[in-house]
């Protein structure tokens, strides 16, 4: 049984080409410069339709989190997390934190992007707690 | 544009559920068939007179045209026949414009039936496609949210910013329980306490197996027509005093606010038509596929203040006989949950409530209840007003 595998479109393209190179991207308004997630064809903050792929920080908070204790199929061993990530650049977006026991998880915890693959294709960014991340970087 | 006041110009005037929980020997399409004739005998109207019909789309039983399914089977030939695709609060929404197409003229009597077998009748692929029904498919579904999960990020979040404990959670599905107990057709029905939600199994932390609702088989229905017609019919009508929705996203990662839903709008605009306010409400039947979402309703319905949702259920205001009963047939979490027809049984219990005719569980003196349900991932919200008089 294999993981659920988004399906790229020639507008998402650009942001799963980013993944599988390693870094993060977001679309950014070229009239209001605020940055959107997940992409679309228009500016969500003001209808916009000059958008411009931007890499970004990687880094963000945790807006909220759950442990799933019942994966959703044979495929997601639990327990794994699922998060709710605010982007520093402002974004929210879903995703999961690995590399940490849920009990040092907090809302509002300062995390960043790591990235795993998901199938020879398709790489998906996922978030480490900083400190974390820093600590085996050294 | 102000929008025409329906207010107590249209009434409930037939009700309906058929036995819940596991229910192997009927198909859905047979349980939306037994509850719609349930639902016209009760008003006292033959299936001819029936010139509008609601169906909910069954997950067990599929079809692309469910209620043009449903009328063939039934042989009623209406001039106003849709079927809806999800449930929740689209099963109040489209009471909402049931009611309209009768003030409009559309039809004169609308049976809105809805029906299926989540328990018995899914086979492997139907109950994984039930799961990953929600969820943005390319940027929320790979990293495999179950529906708890997207309530848990729910939870969590207002836990965080309020304070709210797992034991105020708890006590929503306490309170349910405590309501179900009174009712003989509900599917859970011993009493349970706040130790015993806490120490059941954890599903998606912070919640727990006693903080998810049912998976059952059931059907239900009711029949609306306006309240000139309801005057003849066989039982006293329930009035529809007001109704509001509110939609604000599909994705709970594109939601503006975890712990502040468009309840909020659907309540103030279902007040508004109704001319009342929260304090007027002998009792409410709030959404309850997972605890967290009754303590956001009560909060954004006006019940009680931001925030304070948790001191609220921790004072008992919503057990039996509590000054704000809450989901007096046992909800979803006690008494059943069919998926799309889950919303329909607070519908049919309010008006079991409000003739007068609940039995053990009937709040005394009950004269006007709010009744709401929320779809998707607190997405798409509508709440509705029934009273005993019509205004």
């Amino acid at each position: 049984m294999t993981r659920i595998l988004p399906r790229p479109t020639a507008l998402s393209q650009p942001y799963w080409d980013g993944c599988r190179e390693g870094v993060l991207r977001l679309q950014q308004c070229a009239d209001c410069a605020r940055f959107q997630f997940y992409p679309r064809c228009i500016c969500s903050h003001c209808a916009g339709t000059r958008l411009e792929w931007q890499t970004v920080s990687g880094r963000g908070v945790l807006a909220s989190y759950t442990v799933v204790q019942r994966g959703i199929s044979a495929a997601y061993p639990a327990p794994y997390v699922v998060a709710l990530i605010d982007l520093a650049e402002g974004p929210r977006m879903m995703s999961s934190v690995i590399g940490a026991a849920p009990e040092e998880l907090q809302v509002g915890a300062a995390v960043e992007v790591n990235f795993a693959e998901w199938s020879p294709d398709i790489d998906m960014p996922v978030f480490r707690l900083i400190e974390q991340a820093r600590g085996e970087s050294s | 544009m102000a929008i025409a006041n329906m207010s107590g110009k249209v009434a409930i005037v037939g009700a309906f559920d058929t036995p819940v929980g596991a229910i192997p020997g009927s198909t859905p399409m047979e349980l939306c068939v037994q509850a719609a004739l349930g639902a016209l005998a009760d008003a006292g109207l033959r299936r001819e007179q029936v010139d509008g019909l609601v169906t909910c789309n069954a997950m067990a039983q599929p079809m692309l045209y469910h209620a043009e399914a449903m009328a063939e089977y039934l042989q009623i030939f209406p001039r106003y026949c849709m079927a809806v695709g999800a449930g929740g609060g689209t099963t109040f929404s489209i009471i909402h414009h049931a009611a309209a197409a009768i003030v409009t003229g559309m039809a004169d009597i609308v049976l809105v039936a809805m029906a299926d077998s989540l328990r018995s009748g899914l086979s492997r692929e139907q109950a994984l496609l039930v799961q990953s029904s929600t969820g943005h498919p390319e940027f929320e579904q790979p990293f495999g949210p179950t529906v708890p999960a997207y309530y848990g990020l729910i939870a969590r979040a207002h836990m965080a910013r309020y304070g709210t404990t797992a034991e105020q959670l708890a006590q929503v599905a306490v309170s349910g329980r405590a309501h179900a107990v009174l009712n003989p057709a509900a599917q859970m029905r011993d009493p349970i306490t706040i130790a015993d939600v806490l120490d059941s199994r954890m599903i998606a932390d912070p919640l727990h197996l006693l903080d998810c609702s049912l998976v059952s088989d059931g059907g239900s229905a009711i029949v609306l027509t306006s309240a000139e017609l309801a005057r003849d019919l066989a039982q006293a009508p329930v009035y529809l005093l007001g109704a509001g929705e509110g939609h604000t996203h599909e994705h709970i990662s594109q939601a503006h606010s975890l712990t502040t839903s468009a309840a909020r709008e659907a309540g103030e605009r279902a007040y508004a038509m109704a001319g009342l306010g929260p304090r007027d409400m002998d009792f409410a039947q709030l959404y309850d596929c997972f605890t967290p979402t009754v303590l956001i309703e009560l909060e954004d319905l006006g019940f009680c203040a931001k925030g304070e949702g948790g001191a609220f259920l921790e004072s008992g205001a919503t057990l039996p006989g509590g000054t704000l009963p809450v989901n007096t047939h046992g909800g979803l979490l006690s008494h059943c949950h069919p998926g799309n027809p889950g919303s329909m049984f607070a519908l049919t219990e309010t008006v079991w409530q409000l003739r007068h005719a609940a039995g053990a569980r009937q709040v005394r003196d009950a004269g006007v209840a709010l009744v709401h349900a929320q779809g998707g991932i607190m997405s798409s919200h509508t709440a509705l007003i029934l009273g005993r008089e019509a205004g």
